[in-house]
């Protein structure tokens, strides 16, 4: 690597293009939102710029108070199952024989290819009323003759309530977890696991006094990675929780489209800017952390 | 849309051992007691969570030949609503509108994100560590806020609105490249890393200027990088749908933007038709991108 003073044309020729995209087309914009969520509204078009909170303040009213901690805690519950459920996929792949693993990494990448919305929308043929479960729940209480006993079945409300969306995110982020843990697990000296094995510890001691703590760093990797997007997601609750189960990014959609309020879903788009980089310098903080007590 | 370009390199030795993959019967060694991809309740549980994870995909795609209006059960296999999609001139024309953004927007952020590798590859300069993260930001970012920002943003500086054909889709394009070449860039510089610096000098060495150097030394190294990252951002830019969703008036619809205003009326075998395009588009751009990153196993 050469300083750029040696070549300070060629510096200048790689630099200018990107650079000035990223300032005029990424970092203006969001100046520009930021700027307006300390502005009011004044008619239809027209936004004055008065530098006041009341933006801020109203996020806090209880009725949006309640969906920013809704968001919150499907987020965190979210995360939470996608650890549970990716763990064992990370763990088998990790683990499996050379010939297998590739074809099971395989698997595991193929749904980033799959548009999101194509696989959100997918879900909808498995929980409606009509749907994949429904018809197995309905085959399964016939064919225990159930139906004799309580009745016909009565088909679930799956769709347009907290347990879609809750379902729906946990599936299309899941992959975004398996990856970073599956990364720490294949970089776990083994060596470790024998010796807390040897040493008389049983196989689930070794997995909770071991492993875990020493794939931590995957394990926070996937925690952004999963609650970042998932605290900003905004078509999996349109699509799957309807009106009942909405979260913060549904409220910001709707201030830009139907209810004309730009300022507060400025403000509301820059509370969750804030939480993505309290998020990531949580992490940063943890990764320092971990480094310096290696040293 | 973020996280696929960490992802690549995953992708690229997953393929590169699926050139190695010769089928065949496993030896029967006893169980040891760090055999965890043997043993069976492992298998299960993670054969179940693919099952569930594939399963309404598969569905999805296997019901768009369901020749059934209504699309509950299965009616009898046809392949009408593929044709009906094709015929479907609003589907159509955001098919259109999504790949003439993508090809422009793949060209765009291709050339500026392949200037950024090279300049965080070959040189040293104050704050180059801000300079990275300040890169990354699009792909950090919640994509609810860049698309409200580029509404704004759009909407403040009075872009027009209504332009003859191509160029009415501008500001989306803009945005696509907004948030594209730091993944390209990624992916380039990643094939970089692998160059050795001393044929560069050799070059220069030989006589070569720094032109000649880049365009017979440096730019054939590139290449392979430089087509991944291309491809990369071709599915960025075509599985788009939040960015675009706010960028996008009532004459600019694009193909997610399209199947979203389809979706939230009802569950048609002609959204499956389409849908299934859509995803065997991005999958097999996909798998060139990822044959392309590691060339030397093909």
């Amino acid at each position: 690597m050469e300083s750029w003073r040696k070549h300070p044309l060629v510096f200048w020729i790689l630099a200018l293009p990107g650079s000035v995209w990223l300032v005029v087309f990424f970092l203006v914009p969001l100046a520009f939102v930021w700027v307006m969520s300390f502005g009011e509204k004044r008619g239809l078009l027209d936004i004055e710029i008065t530098w006041t909170l009341s933006q801020y303040k109203a996020a806090f009213q209880p009725v949006y108070f309640k969906i920013i901690w809704k968001s919150l805690w499907i987020s965190a519950l979210v995360t939470a199952l996608c650890i549970v459920l990716a763990y064992p996929v990370a763990f088998l792949v990790a683990f499996a024989s050379p010939r297998a693993k590739p074809i099971l990494l395989l698997l595991v990448i193929m749904p980033f290819w799959i548009n999101m919305l194509i696989r959100t929308y997918a879900l909808i043929a498995v929980f409606r009323t009509r749907g994949y479960v429904n018809f197995t729940l309905e085959w399964l209480w016939n064919t225990f003759w159930l139906d004799r006993l309580f009745g016909p079945f009565v088909p679930l409300e799956l769709l347009y309530n907290n347990f879609a969306v809750i379902a729906g995110i946990t599936y299309v982020f899941m992959p975004f977890m398996v990856l970073p843990l599956y990364a720490t697990i294949e970089r776990l000296d083994k060596s470790y696991l024998e010796a807390s094995l040897d040493l008389g510890a049983s196989q689930v001691r070794t997995f909770f006094s071991v492993t875990v703590p020493l794939t931590m760093p995957g394990i926070v990797s996937g925690i952004i990675l999963v609650f970042i997007p998932a605290m900003g997601s905004f078509l999996i609750p349109d699509l799957l929780g309807g009106t009942n189960a909405q979260m913060v990014g549904n409220v910001i959609a709707r201030q830009f489209k139907a209810a004309n309020d730009w300022p507060f879903g400025a403000a509301l788009s820059f509370l969750l800017m804030y939480a993505t980089f309290g998020a990531l310098a949580l992490r940063a903080l943890f990764a320092g952390r971990k480094s310096a007590m290696e040293v | 849309m973020t996280r696929k370009g960490a992802q690549v390199h995953a992708m690229a030795r997953s393929f590169a051992g699926l050139a190695r993959w010769r089928p065949g019967r496993s030896r029967r060694a006893p169980l040891g007691p760090l055999d965890y991809g043997r043993r069976l309740w492992l298998r299960i549980v993670v054969a179940l969570t693919f099952i569930l994870i594939y399963m309404p995909i598969v569905t999805l795609m296997v019901f768009s030949f369901n020749d059934s209006r209504r699309n509950i059960v299965w009616r009898g296999f046809t392949t009408k609503y593929y044709v009906k999609a094709w015929h479907n001139d609003g589907l159509f024309e955001a098919f259109t509108n999504s790949l003439t953004i993508a090809v422009v927007s793949t060209i765009v952020s291709t050339i500026i994100g392949a200037m950024v590798a090279l300049l965080l590859w070959r040189f040293r300069f104050p704050g180059k560590a801000a300079y990275e993260g300040f890169m990354a930001l699009p792909i950090v970012i919640p994509d609810i806020c860049l698309g409200v920002a580029m509404l704004v943003f759009f909407a403040r500086i009075g872009w027009p609105a209504h332009m003859p054909w191509p160029l009415n889709l501008s500001a989306i394009t803009i945005a696509h490249i907004a948030f594209s070449f730091p993944f390209v860039s990624i992916v380039v510089r990643a094939r970089l890393a692998g160059f050795n610096r001393e044929l560069e000098e050799a070059s220069r060495d030989l006589g070569a200027s720094e032109w000649q150097t880049f365009r017979h030394v440096i730019l054939p190294y590139m290449k392979p990088g430089l087509i991944a990252g291309a491809l990369l951002a071709f599915t960025l830019s075509l599985d788009d749908f939040v960015v675009t969703f706010f960028t996008s008036g009532p004459n600019t619809v694009t193909f997610p933007v399209k199947v979203y205003s389809m979706v939230r009326f009802s569950v048609t075998p002609e959204v499956n038709a389409a849908s299934t395009v859509l995803i065997l588009i991005t999958v097999l751009t996909t798998i060139l991108a990822v044959r392309f990153q590691n060339p030397a196993r093909n």
